[in-house]
């Protein structure tokens, strides 16, 4: 059963230049789903659309069984959608406990320290530095953060954009690490990574975007070998055609 | 040396900083200098006014001075009505000018479109109530001696009072509450924020509120303490701006020590150096410390 579904995305920044064109995928539970392309594919647009902060001029949006297309951002994350932005994904000027209590602001009173302290407990990096500006996060603390303040609020979905930017091989793959766990704890996944091996091996199915179009899509470990995964990104002949969005 | 100067510069400072946290709010968090908010101060002091005269009149109020002030009930009953119908009036100029401009997303038009709604406001102030200054009350006050030579009048000790439980509160609000982190999360990214799952527009709705309200006490308190004019709100515009870049745009504290230090070297340029001078010298000294410090007292420095 899907739990966020996408069918003829049309969104650009401007009315009249769409950057993506027709654009759909499908997210089901406790899966993680990969959205690659190379640059300019429409990946990080695609997710920002359905975050709701790019506009969205034609196509729906559900999650689960309720369509929220065109939702501002403040109504989706309160419906289950958490998004975490590529940079600039943690308030810098606010310490790491304001950045927190933030985000638990849209929760009943009652739950707002009892979920601040499962964040504490789920990152204990975290709470050792509770009053620290986060700021002076390093880049891995920074996405720890920001995985975190999307978390607080148990959203059915969690999205990510690029979370591995900037970040060295080893705190990418505790990142990556902590998105597994995200999964098993029961939270669908829908990625943006331009590291494609490493999408490949952390996602269950990931969707091939190209121009604004869905170009290819499938299991992550059929992709892996794909050539037209392997055109598009390392430079290899394309035997495959290209394909609609399933 | 005649010391009066810190008392005359702590009361123009509050009435500065009263004022220039609005100002600080309104810049931080829409993103332009919004000139309407001297208009701000005056339509709030004159609505004070109007409020206390029916209150006095419609209700009945006993309108007459208490204690060793100028002022009665009326006119603090009447302020705190003022400060919500100035509140109401900035929400209701976003609504019908700004926030259809900001959808364009410049700055420039922003802040253009401020100074013709200014100048509009201005005009229509001058012709409900004349030019002619209008008092509170017409009480005489008495300067008390304090020590060290300096004298002040018990409305000036009140209205610093009043500033001081205004400015305290703000910064409790801005530091501890739930709207004050909103407020500063919409300040440093508003994308951010709303996928945080903040209510951008009630927060940018709250700071229209919240800086009109206190643009009112500014000039309730500039209203009881020298006079109420069409142009009263336009003769603190400039100290305002300078007070919020001094303190750093987008901190309260800031704001209100930035107007507390523009209030200082105003009166001292009157007593040190002259009158004609008293702007001059405030805004050498803002020159002065952005030269030290580009992003003001408390400001953040872009990374």
């Amino acid at each position: 059963m899907s739990v966020l579904r996408a069918e003829g995305i049309v969104a650009g920044y401007e009315p009249d230049l769409p950057i993506l064109n027709g654009v759909g995928f499908e997210l089901r539970a406790q899966e993680i789903v990969a959205l690659l392309g190379p640059n300019g594919a429409g990946k990080s647009t695609l997710i920002k659309a359905v975050a709701g902060l790019v506009p969205i001029s034609a196509g729906q949006v559900w999650l689960g069984d309720q369509e929220i297309t065109r939702l501002p951002p403040h109504m989706l994350i309160r419906r289950g959608l958490g998004f975490v932005p590529q940079t600039e994904n943690v308030f810098t000027s606010m310490s790491i406990d304001d950045n927190l209590r933030l985000a638990a602001a849209i929760l009943l009173k009652a739950r707002r320290a009892e979920r601040v302290a499962a964040m504490y407990q789920m990152f204990p990096a975290l709470a050792a530095r509770k009053s620290l500006i986060a700021g002076r996060l390093s880049g891995g603390q920074r996405q720890m953060l920001a995985v975190a303040r999307a978390l607080l609020v148990e959203p059915k979905v969690l999205m990510l954009d690029e979370p591995s930017a900037g970040l060295s091989p080893k705190v990418a793959a505790e990142v990556f690490e902590t998105l597994k766990q995200v999964r098993d704890s029961g939270v669908a996944i829908l990625l943006v990574e331009q590291s494609v091996r490493a999408a490949l091996a952390l996602a269950d199915r990931a969707y091939v975007l190209a121009e604004g179009r869905n170009r290819h899509d499938g299991p992550a470990a059929v992709l892996r070998d794909d050539p037209i995964i392997a055109h598009l990104y390392f430079g290899g002949d394309p035997v495959a055609q290209p394909s609609p969005a399933s | 040396m005649n010391l009066q100067f810190l008392a005359d510069g702590l009361l123009i400072g509050a009435m500065v900083g009263l004022g220039a946290i609005g100002v600080t709010l309104t810049y931080s968090i829409l993103g332009f200098a919004n000139f309407v908010h001297g208009e701000f101060i005056a339509w709030g002091a004159y609505a004070c006014l109007v409020i206390a005269g029916g209150i006095g009149l419609g209700v009945g109020m006993d309108i007459a001075p208490v204690g060793p002030f100028s002022i009665g009930w009326a006119v603090l009953i009447a302020g705190i009505i003022a400060m919500a119908f100035t509140g109401c009036l900035a929400l209701a100029l976003d609504w019908l000018l700004f926030s259809r401009l900001r959808k364009h997303g410049n700055a420039i038009v922003l802040v253009m479109a401020s100074f013709g709604a200014s100048m509009a406001l201005r005009a229509l102030l001058e012709f409900l109530f004349s030019s002619e200054p209008a008092y509170f009350s017409h009480e005489l006050q008495i300067a008390v001696p304090i020590g060290f030579g300096i004298r002040v009048t018990p409305d000036q000790m009140l209205m610093l009072a009043l500033t001081l439980v205004l400015v305290v509160g703000m910064h409790l609000l801005i530091t501890r509450t739930t709207i004050g982190r909103s407020m500063r999360a919409v300040s440093e990214n508003p994308s951010l924020a709303a996928v945080a799952g903040i209510d951008v527009a009630g927060v940018i709705r709250k700071t229209w509120l919240i800086g009109g309200a206190l643009a009112c006490a500014s000039g309730i308190v500039a209203g009881i303490t020298v006079q109420i004019r069409p142009y009263m709100g336009f003769d603190l515009l400039l100290p305002m701006f300078a007070a919020a870049i001094l303190g750093g745009i987008g901190s309260v504290p800031g704001a209100v020590i930035g107007g507390l230090i523009v209030g200082l070297a105003e009166s001292m340029a009157v007593q040190f150096v002259g009158a004609e001078y008293r702007a001059a010298i405030a805004f050498l000294l803002l020159i002065a410390v952005l030269l030290v410090r580009p992003a003001g007292l408390f400001g953040k420095r872009e990374a």
